[in-house]
């Protein structure tokens, strides 16, 4: 079963050697399409690697490259940006948008020095469950052989640091 | 205190209630966090309590709770209570995808007495429990989502939910039984109904049948009545031989356009004498009739059917000598009384403005020619389910009679099941009907000819009211049943009792052996695909398309009748294969949707719509060009963009260009996305 679709990735770290790295991945899922399309795997039961966090937006016409940039300025090592398929953009032509947007963005990150193969643009559609299994499987390995992003370290110190989280006042358990 | 009545869609109470402030938050946000554990279903693989131990400790959260179905009404009452009691004013549940569940947290939060605004959903099952298979992956990936839901909720704005006027009138797309029902039942209800069809009759392919199963009774005797009904209802317009062109608009107003193809007789004179065509030139049909599956000719002037309905003529241009050489006498005007030939007549146009659209668009049989192996096409006496039926009907090619090519009778007849579905070449889905209509014909066909048959199947599928009852009864008419899958047909004699027979191949698993059976008539019991259409009509419509081609409903247990684009609603076989009864049943829930719609006259909106902050906005056109809704215009005065908030439909393909960020988009803030990508990454 697809529960393994994890592990060529683990067995690939030879023993001894510290704890593989782990990418994070932050993905931008439109809603009509592959948000629905993930909610479909996960109806499924498809197993896949786990790194990828998603971040659902209305159309991916609405990714503003500011996004991207921001995934990878928090610590993202990878980006994945899901929209419909080429005439199924439940907005018309939103998918184009994200389309013409990426081009451009994909030619700047390459000055940034990050890899294009950290940011990928794919169309799956509301019935793709095993696509977005497939795709989130590929980014992962895809990233975790390039390695980390470092820009988040660098970019993190020269933020301020961070204020203390308060608390929380109540913490229980409700047992029906 | 603002406390919509019925769920977040909307069904309840009126447009026009006064909305209340919100609650003064004195101090900044206060977010609770509740995660659910879905029974085992999302606690069997994260570690619930991990995760409310650690959203306790992210910033603004006052209260974090755990509980076994958040869904439930005692899960609600958590939220609404500490809500009431001001513990908190913002809301975060982990449980489910926001598809599923959002709507019934929004309302949850509003009857606590919130903004239903206030509220982020952060899917820890379809995303987290169901897709990571390691416990401890999981809990860190929900952990980060609840992260994202807990910075992104504190910035969520008050908003107001919106409503919109729906139309009465309602339009059905397709004129089968399906169609035909749906139409009635919104009609009888008072509502104004549009019934597009493409032939030139209603009925579809169930008035091509003989009788249907498992009662026997005669599928003109029940459908025809219903037809009339359609013809003769004050509040049906039927537009048959017409196609619908494009749809505009959205929910509550879509603006419909529909083709109408020229007949080249008047619908309003015709009375369906059939006089012309009697007195055509052609004294012979001479074209394939499709009605009868090209058993059968027909002249240029023709009507597919004695009840059809409307009961016109049509004229096919393709056919009529006038149209091709322009010299016929055209008897056919002479014979019209009522003078109702038109040969100038051209397409038009008609454009209606509809609340709510049905779509029951239909199916198609599978092409038999696509099995090379079962010799349709090649050999004569092979014959596709849907011309026998044809064949059986009285109003047939052969008058009910079953004949072959040669007009002789056939003493063996051989059935194969599962022609084109549960085949991974093919379809691999089970098309439902085919067992029960093969089990019918094969008790039509000995009766009328006496033949011996043979059904070969691979399981007989008979779920259904008085189904395995009706298969009992054919078993005991003395029905051969052969368990296995065809090899194929053959008309290679291996001995002497198969010369001039054809021959069926196939492996008997019931006795383990391979056999080869003599027969003069194969029927191919073709399944159910979707219409050659199906991907322009659901691209029309704005819906979507599951991996065979069938339009997708917007929850298959949920909410089957309805689509992911609001007011567009699913009925009979353009959603995935059914039988008769079944198409009815939802034929009347799809009627029944639409009317809850149309009849309460008003509809929630998204509230994700665009807004342009003025004052930031530096003039540049960008978004008015971009918007596909044509929803932005440019107000010369003040030099800025301004979004139309009824006509804007909250994709926020403005917000994603704005180069100034002035144009944002409700709940989909720069600011928020931002924070809802810190909190998926920063969370530890």
């Amino acid at each position: 079963m697809s529960e393994t679709a994890r592990e060529p990735v683990e067995a690939a770290v030879p023993a001894g050697t510290p704890a593989p790295f782990d990418p994070k991945i932050v993905a931008f899922f439109c809603n009509w399409c592959t948000y629905t399309a993930a909610d479909l795997a996960g109806i499924s039961r498809l197993k896949y690697a786990s790194n990828v966090r998603v971040v659902r937006l209305m159309c991916s016409g609405r990714v503003d490259p500011q996004f991207v940039l921001a995934a990878f300025r928090e610590g993202a090592d990878g980006v994945l940006i899901g929209g419909c398929h080429p005439g199924d953009c439940h907005y018309q032509e939103g998918n184009y948008n994200a389309l013409r947007r990426f081009e451009l963005l994909r030619r700047m990150l390459r000055q940034f020095g990050i890899e294009d193969e950290r940011v990928r643009l794919e169309w799956i559609s509301a019935s793709e469950g095993d696509r977005v299994q497939t795709v989130c499987n590929e980014m992962a390995e895809q990233v975790r052989a390039l390695g980390p992003l470092r820009l988040g370290t660098v970019a993190k110190a020269e933020g301020e640091p961070a204020a203390p989280a308060p608390r929380a006042e109540l913490v229980g358990q409700v047992t029906s | 205190m603002f406390r919509p009545e019925g769920d977040g869609n909307g069904h309840g109470k009126g447009p026009g209630e006064p909305i209340p402030q919100p609650i003064t938050t004195n101090g900044g946000p206060k977010v609770g966090v509740y995660v659910c554990h879905c029974g085992l279903n999302i606690a069997g693989t994260v570690d619930v309590a991990a995760v409310v131990a650690f959203a306790s400790t992210l910033p603004n959260v006052t209260v974090a709770r755990d509980y076994k179905f958040m869904c439930s009404d005692p899960g609600q009452e958590l939220i609404e209570q500490d809500l009431r009691d001001g513990l908190v004013n913002r809301v975060v549940v982990a449980s489910c995808s926001p598809l599923m569940h959002e709507m019934t947290f929004r309302r949850a939060t509003a009857a606590g007495g919130q903004s239903p605004f206030y509220f982020q959903m952060a899917s820890i099952r379809e995303q987290v429990s169901w897709v990571v298979a390691d416990g401890e992956d999981a809990t860190e990936k929900a952990k980060a989502l609840v992260a994202g839901a807990v910075r992104r909720v504190a910035l969520h704005e008050y908003l107001e939910p919106r409503t919109a006027e729906v139309r009465p009138e309602v339009m059905i797309v397709g004129g089968g039984i399906a169609g035909i029902h749906a139409a009635l039942t919104l009609a009888d209800a008072g509502k104004h109904v549009y019934l597009v069809e493409r032939e030139s009759t209603i009925g579809g392919h169930m008035a091509k049948f003989d009788k249907t199963f498992p009662t026997l009774d005669c599928a003109a005797c029940i459908l025809t009545p219903k037809m009339s009904q359609v013809r003769s209802h004050p509040n049906i317009t039927l537009w048959t031989y017409s196609d619908v062109v494009g749809v505009e608009g959205y929910t509550g107003d879509f603006t419909v356009r529909v083709r109408r193809r020229p007949r080249y007789v008047r619908e309003d004179l015709c009375t369906g004498c059939l006089a012309c065509i009697d007195a055509c030139v052609h004294k012979q049909g001479k074209y394939t009739d499709e009605w009868n599956e090209g058993l059968s000719k027909r002249k240029p002037i023709y009507i597919p059917f004695p009840q059809a309905t409307p009961a016109l003529v049509v004229v096919d241009p393709e056919a009529c000598i006038w149209f091709k050489t322009g010299k016929c006498p055209r008897p056919c005007i002479d014979a019209c009384e009522r003078d109702a030939f038109d040969f100038e007549q051209t397409e038009t146009f008609e454009e209606v403005k509809v609340g709510a659209i049905v779509l029951a668009t239909g199916f198609k049989t599978f092409d038999a020619s696509r099995m090379p192996e079962y010799g349709y096409g090649l050999y004569p006496n092979v014959y596709t389910s849907l011309e026998v039926e044809r064949l059986l009907n009285a109003a047939g090619p052969t008058s009910g009679e079953i004949e072959l090519r040669d007009g002789t009778r056939p003493k063996v007849v051989g059935i194969i099941h599962c022609v084109g579905s549960r085949d991974a070449k093919h379809n691999l889905y089970c098309s439902r009907v085919c067992c029960m209509y093969s089990l019918k014909l094969a008790h039509m066909v000995k009766e009328r000819t006496g033949a011996e048959v043979y059904n070969f199947y691979i399981d007989m599928r008979t779920p259904g009211k008085g189904y395995e009852e009706f298969y009992d009864k054919i078993l005991k008419e003395g029905v051969h049943m052969v368990r296995g899958r065809v090899a194929g047909v053959t008309d290679e004699a291996a001995s002497r009792e198969e010369e001039g027979h054809l021959v069926i191949r196939a492996e008997d698993t019931l006795i383990g052996s391979v056999r080869r059976i003599p027969v003069d008539m194969v029927i191919l019991a073709v399944g159910i695909e979707p219409q050659p259409d199906a991907q322009d009509v659901r691209r029309m419509f704005n819906i979507s398309c599951g991996a065979e081609g069938f339009f997708t409903e917007r929850h298959p247990k949920l909410a089957p009748v309805s689509t992911f684009t609001d007011g567009v609603f699913l009925a009979g076989a353009c959603q995935g294969p059914k039988d008769i009864p079944d198409t009815v049943a939802q034929a009347g829930a799809a009627a029944a949707e639409a009317l809850a719609m149309v009849d309460r006259g008003f509809v929630m909106l998204e509230a994700s719509t665009a807004f342009i902050d003025p004052a930031v906005c530096a003039g540049c056109h960008t978004c008015v060009a971009l918007c596909p809704f044509g929803a932005i215009s440019f107000d010369r005065e003040r030099k800025v963009a301004v979004v139309n908030e009824v006509v804007c439909k909250g994709c926020g393909v403005c917000a994603g260009a704005c180069p100034s960020g002035a144009a944002q988009q409700h709940l989909f803030t720069d600011e928020e996305i931002f924070a809802e990508i810190e909190g998926v990454l920063a969370y530890v």
